[in-house]
């Protein structure tokens, strides 16, 4: 399966739906997604990861990437997940601690840095 | 090249562990991103077949995943020419798997990879967009994390991965 990417804005945040398998082999596509919205002055972003079926480290990399492109313009990148076997990845590499995780986009936007 | 699935015979060229079991199924693919979704694929299709708990094939998935991306990001900075090599063995009450990569240096720098590790990489927010470094230790981290039964060393060829998980005892499977 490859992977499917949309955004549209909810207020002030940016939200990106993710679908499909975020691998070695898709993980660019993401990493081109995720600049362009930086470049483009979109610094608040929500990743929704309800549709991914697979996640990889090459995947936590483009995140972390990208976390790190918007705060350095004093931006946020939340997440949106509720699937345990995603959630793991993240718990495994301690990544918990460093993104906000939310049940759902609206909780996503409705949080404050 | 495509990626080649060999079916059970002799085992020539392939410079993995030669244990008392025959490979089920050996696969080598060329070291390009989109055959490592065909790997997974491959592993846990075998991985069931073998009779590994449904409930652990998806960590099979990516730690397979995992070890191929690697093999894979290996060649491709070391300029290696040489298959990725997968070899996945029904043990009597195993499932092996091991990756084997042909990058002659012993893989030592980041066979300690930890959530810590991953963790402090990830958190150096400098707003660099995270490098080779940061993907292999996560890499590592998130196998590490994965599979207990975890062996990060290397074969006459390059560096070698090898992991296993139990397989259910067909006595104990309910029919």
């Amino acid at each position: 399966m490859d992977l499917s990417l949309s955004t549209r804005s909810v207020g002030d945040r940016t939200v990106v739906e993710v679908g499909g398998e975020i691998d070695v082999y898709t993980a660019p596509k993401l990493r081109e997604q995720l600049v362009e919205l930086v470049n483009e002055g979109h610094y608040h972003l929500i990743v929704d990861m309800e549709g991914v079926d697979f996640l990889d480290s090459t995947g936590l990399g483009v995140l972390v990437g990208g976390l790190k492109r918007v705060r350095a313009h004093e931006g946020s990148l939340r997440l949106v997940c509720n699937q345990e076997r995603i959630l793991k990845i993240f718990r495994i590499t301690g990544l918990t601690k460093v993104f906000p995780i939310h049940g759902s986009v609206d909780e996503a936007v409705a949080a404050n840095d | 090249m495509r990626p080649r699935v060999r079916l059970p015979g002799p085992v020539r060229n392939l410079n993995l562990s030669r244990g008392t079991y025959m490979a089920t199924v050996e696969l080598r693919f060329s070291a390009l991103p989109a055959h490592v979704r065909t790997a997974r694929l491959v592993a846990a299709a075998v991985a069931r077949q073998a009779g590994v708990d449904e409930s652990v094939l998806d960590e099979v998935r990516l730690a397979v995943g995992e070890a191929c991306s690697r093999a894979v990001s290996l060649h491709v900075r070391n300029g290696v020419a040489h298959p990725v090599r997968v070899r996945l063995t029904q043990q009597e009450k195993r499932f092996l798997i091991e990756v084997g990569d042909g990058v002659p240096t012993p893989v030592t720098s980041h066979a300690d990879s930890s959530a810590a590790e991953a963790l402090s990489l990830a958190a150096g927010a400098n707003g660099s967009s995270g490098g080779e470094q940061t993907d292999d230790t996560m890499g590592l981290a998130v196998i590490s994390g994965l599979v207990d039964d975890l062996v990060i060393g290397h074969d006459d060829d390059g560096g070698l991965i090898r992991m296993s998980w139990p397989i259910a005892d067909p006595a104990d499977i309910e029919l």
